[in-house]
C-alpha cells in the first residue's frame, strides 16, 4: 500500500485532489453519456455517431483513442530511465499516421459502414471474408484490452492506493456505461475530453519543467547529460539488433493502419474530406504530445531523479506523476493521476465498441442474418455485444493480474499490421483480389503473428523461462506482413473470381466519388443484389449524370 | 472501360490519387527507416552534440515527427485543392 521508502511522495496514498478530479471527470462524462443516450436511437448512431462528428472533433477523438496510458506514462518513464531510446518509440508510434492518411482514411470512409470488413467484403463473398476479418479484429481487440485493463489495475493501484481488482472493476463498469448507453457519441466525447485533458496536463507539466531551464530544452538535456553521462543523448541498449528494430518499426507503422478502433472512427465523419482532415489534426496532436512526453521524461530524470523513480516502480511508469508532484505539489499529482485514469477509460471504450461492431455487424447481422436483421434487432445485438465485451474485459483484467502483459500491445500491433492491413489495402487497390485470397491473407497474418510471438524470446525466455527461443525476433512484423501480402496475392491468382473483378469498377467509383451524401442504408449488399448488379455499366454510375 | 469520358476521367483521377499516396508513403518510409537505420548503425553520430545537450539523434527524431505531420499536411493541400476540384467536376 505504501511504497514511499525512497522519496516522500504522496503517490499511492488516497489523494483527495486525485479523487476529486476523478469524480469530476466521471460525473461530467456520465452526464455526456446521458445526453448521448437520448440521441442514440439507431445502429448508425450507436456505431458511427450518425456520421455527424466534425473533422476537428474527430481529430481530437482519434488522438484520444490512440494516446494510451502506456504511451504517456511508459514513454516518459523510458526516457527518464534510459534517455534517448524513448524517442525511438515515440517516432514509431507516430509514423503510422501518415500511412493511414494516404492509403486508408478516405477509401475506408467511402466504402464502409461500421467496420473495416465492410471494405474488404464489399465485392467479395460476405460470409468467409467477414468471419476471417472478425477473427483478426477480435484477436487485436482482446490482446489490446488485456494490456489496457492490467495496466489500468496496476496504475490505479499505484496512483490511488485502490486494490487491483477494485480498479479493474471500476474502469470496466464506467466504460460499460459509456458504451452501452451512449455508444459512439458518448465514446467520441469521452475521447475528446480525455485528449484535451491529457494534452493540457502534459503541456502544463512541460511548461513547469522548462520554466526551470529558461525555456530551453537543450539546457534540460544538458543537465541530464551532466548528471547521468552523455550516453543519455544517444541510442542505448534498446537497439541491440538492427533487424529487431526494423521489424518493430514495420509493425508500429502498418499496425496503426490496421487497428479496428482507429479505423472505425473514420465512419463518424460526414465525408472523405472530413476523414482526411481529421487524420491531419490527429497526427499533429499526437506528434506534439510525443515531443512533450520526451521533455517530461528528461525533466523527471533531472528533477525527480532516476533512483527515486525506479524505487517506486521498476518500469519507471510513475515518472510523469512524480514529476507533477515535484513541480506542482499534491494538487498537480492528483490532476495528472486523474488524467491517467481518464486516458485508460477512453481507450478501452473505443476498443470495446470496435469489438462489438465486429460481433454484431460482421458476425450477427451479416453472417448469421445475411443482412436481413431489422434495425431494432441490430441495435439490441450491438448493445448486448458491448455488454459482453465489457464484462469480458473485467474478467480478463482480473485473470491476468500480475502477468507481464507489456508484449500484448506489440502483439496487437503485429496482428493488426499482418492480418488487417494487407487485406484492406489489397481489396482497395487490386482488381484481382478474391475471396479466397482475402481469407488466406487475413488468417495467415493472424496465425503467423500469434505463432511467431509464441516462439519468440518474449514468451519463450521472458515468460516461460526457457533458455532459448525458436524464433529470434521479439516482433514478427518483418516476416508476417510480407507473408500476408504474398499469400493474399498468390491465392488470389490461383482462384480467379469473375464477379469480384467485375465489381471493381464500382468499388473504384465509390471509393473516390463516395455516395454524395451519407446513406443511411446498406453497405452490405447481399449476394443476390451483388450478382444482379454485376455489370459495370449499371453500377459505375449509380447517381446518373 | 473506355468510351465513357466520365469513366476515363475517374480512371485518371484514381490513378493520380494512388500515385500521390504512394510517393508520400515512400517519403514517410524513407524518413522513418533512415532514422531507424542511423540509430541502429551509427550510434556515435547520433550521440554527437550540436550544442551542449542537443544531440544529432534528438534533433533527427524531432525532425522525423515534424516531417510525418508535414507530409500529411502536404497531402491535404493537394487533395483539398486539385483532387477535390476534379472530383467535383466528375460528380456533376
Amino acid at each position: 500500500m505504501n511504497p514511499t521508502s525512497v522519496s516522500p511522495t504522496q503517490l499511492g496514498q488516497p489523494n483527495s485532489t486525485a479523487i476529486g478530479f476523478f469524480i469530476l471527470f466521471v460525473g461530467v462524462t456520465l452526464g455526456i453519456t446521458y445526453w448521448a443516450a437520448r440521441k442514440t436511437k439507431t445502429t448508425s448512431e450507436f456505431f458511427a455517431a450518425g456520421g455527424g462528428v466534425s473533422a476537428l472533433q474527430n481529430g481530437f477523438a482519434l488522438a484520444g483513442d490512440y494516446m494510451s496510458a502506456a504511451s504517456f506514462l511508459g514513454i516518459a518513464g523510458l526516457v527518464a530511465t534510459s534517455g534517448f531510446d524513448g524517442l525511438i518509440y515515440s517516432v514509431g508510434w507516430l509514423v503510422g499516421w501518415p500511412v493511414v492518411t494516404f492509403l486508408i482514411a478516405e477509401p475506408l470512409r467511402n466504402l464502409g459502414k461500421y467496420t473495416f470488413a465492410d471494405v474488404v467484403a464489399y465485392r467479395l463473398r460476405q460470409t468467409p471474408v467477414r468471419l476471417s476479418a472478425a477473427v483478426g479484429t477480435l484477436t487485436v481487440v482482446s490482446f489490446y484490452l488485456i494490456a489496457q485493463m492490467v495496466g489500468a489495475g496496476n496504475l490505479i493501484h499505484m496512483l490511488f492506493g485502490l486494490s487491483y481488482e477494485m480498479a479493474v472493476v471500476i474502469v470496466g463498469a464506467v466504460m460499460i456505461l459509456y458504451v452501452l448507453f451512449g455508444g459512439m457519441i458518448a465514446t467520441t466525447w469521452v475521447q475528446i475530453v480525455k485528449a484535451v485533458l491529457l494534452l493540457g496536463g502534459a503541456t502544463g507539466l512541460a511548461g513547469a519543467v522548462l520554466y526551470k531551464f529558461g525555456f530551453n530544452p537543450a539546457t534540460l538535456f544538458n543537465e541530464a547529460a551532466t548528471r547521468y553521462g552523455p550516453q543519455v543523448l544517444a541510442p542505448g541498449a534498446l537497439v541491440s539488433n538492427p533487424l529487431e528494430t526494423v521489424s518493430l518499426g514495420l509493425a508500429l507503422m502498418f499496425g496503426t493502419a490496421g487497428l479496428p478502433h482507429i479505423l472505425m472512427r473514420f465512419y463518424t465523419v460526414p465525408d472523405a474530406k472530413a476523414a482526411r482532415s481529421s487524420v491531419f489534426y490527429a497526427t499533429g496532436l499526437i506528434g506534439y504530445f510525443y515531443l512533450v512526453t520526451f521533455i517530461l521524461g528528461f525533466g523527471a530524470s533531472v528533477l525527480v531523479g532516476r533512483q527515486a523513480i525506479t524505487g517506486v516502480d521498476k518500469g519507471g511508469n510513475m515518472a510523469a506523476p512524480m514529476l507533477a508532484e515535484v513541480v506542482g505539489g499534491t494538487g498537480f499529482l492528483g490532476f495528472i493521476s486523474a488524467v491517467a485514469f481518464a486516458t485508460i477509460l477512453a481507450v478501452v471504450a473505443g476498443l470495446t465498441l470496435s469489438g462489438a461492431a465486429a460481433l454484431s455487424h460482421d458476425l450477427w447481422s451479416s453472417v448469421v442474418r445475411k443482412g436481413e436483421a431489422p434495425e431494432h434487432e441490430q441495435l439490441k445485438v450491438a448493445r448486448l455485444a458491448s455488454l459482453f465485451l465489457g464484462v469480458l474485459a473485467i474478467v480478463l483484467g482480473v485473470v491476468f493480474k500480475g502477468q507481464n502483459v507489456a508484449f500484448m500491445v506489440g502483439l496487437a500491433f503485429a496482428i493488426a499490421a499482418s492480418a488487417n492491413f494487407p487485406a484492406l489495402l489489397l481489396s482497395m487497390a487490386w482488381k484481382g483480389f478474391t475471396t479466397r485470397g482475402a481469407v488466406a491473407s487475413m488468417l495467415t497474418g493472424a496465425i503467423s503473428s500469434v505463432l511467431l510471438i509464441f516462439l519468440s524470446p518474449t514468451v519463450q525466455v521472458d515468460l516461460l523461462k526457457n533458455a532459448t527461443a525458436l524464433f529470434p525476433l521479439k516482433n514478427p512484423g518483418i516476416i508476417t506482413i510480407p507473408l500476408a501480402f504474398v499469400v493474399g496475392g498468390i491465392v488470389s491468382l490461383l482462384s480467379p473470381e469473375r464477379e469480384a473483378s467485375s465489381r471493381f469498377a464500382e468499388v473504384k467509383h465509390r471509393m473516390h466519388v463516395g455516395l454524395g451524401k451519407p446513406s443511411p442504408v446498406a453497405a452490405v449488399p447481399s449476394t443476390a443484389t451483388a450478382s444482379a448488379a454485376s455489370t459495370p455499366s449499371a453500377t459505375a454510375t449509380p447517381s446518373k449524370a | 472501360m473506355s468510351g465513357n469520358p466520365q469513366e476515363d476521367a475517374l480512371e485518371a483521377l484514381a490513378a493520380a490519387r494512388w500515385r500521390v499516396a504512394a510517393v508520400l508513403t515512400v517519403a514517410t518510409l524513407v524518413a522513418y527507416f533512415g532514422f531507424i537505420l542511423l540509430v541502429a548503425f551509427n550510434k556515435p553520430l547520433m550521440g554527437e552534440q550540436l550544442t551542449p545537450g542537443l544531440s544529432v539523434g534528438i534533433v533527427l527524431g524531432a525532425v522525423v515527427i515534424v516531417t510525418a505531420w508535414a507530409l500529411t499536411g502536404l497531402y491535404m493541400l493537394w487533395a483539398n485543392g486539385k483532387y477535390d476540384r476534379a472530383l467535383h467536376q466528375l460528380r456533376r
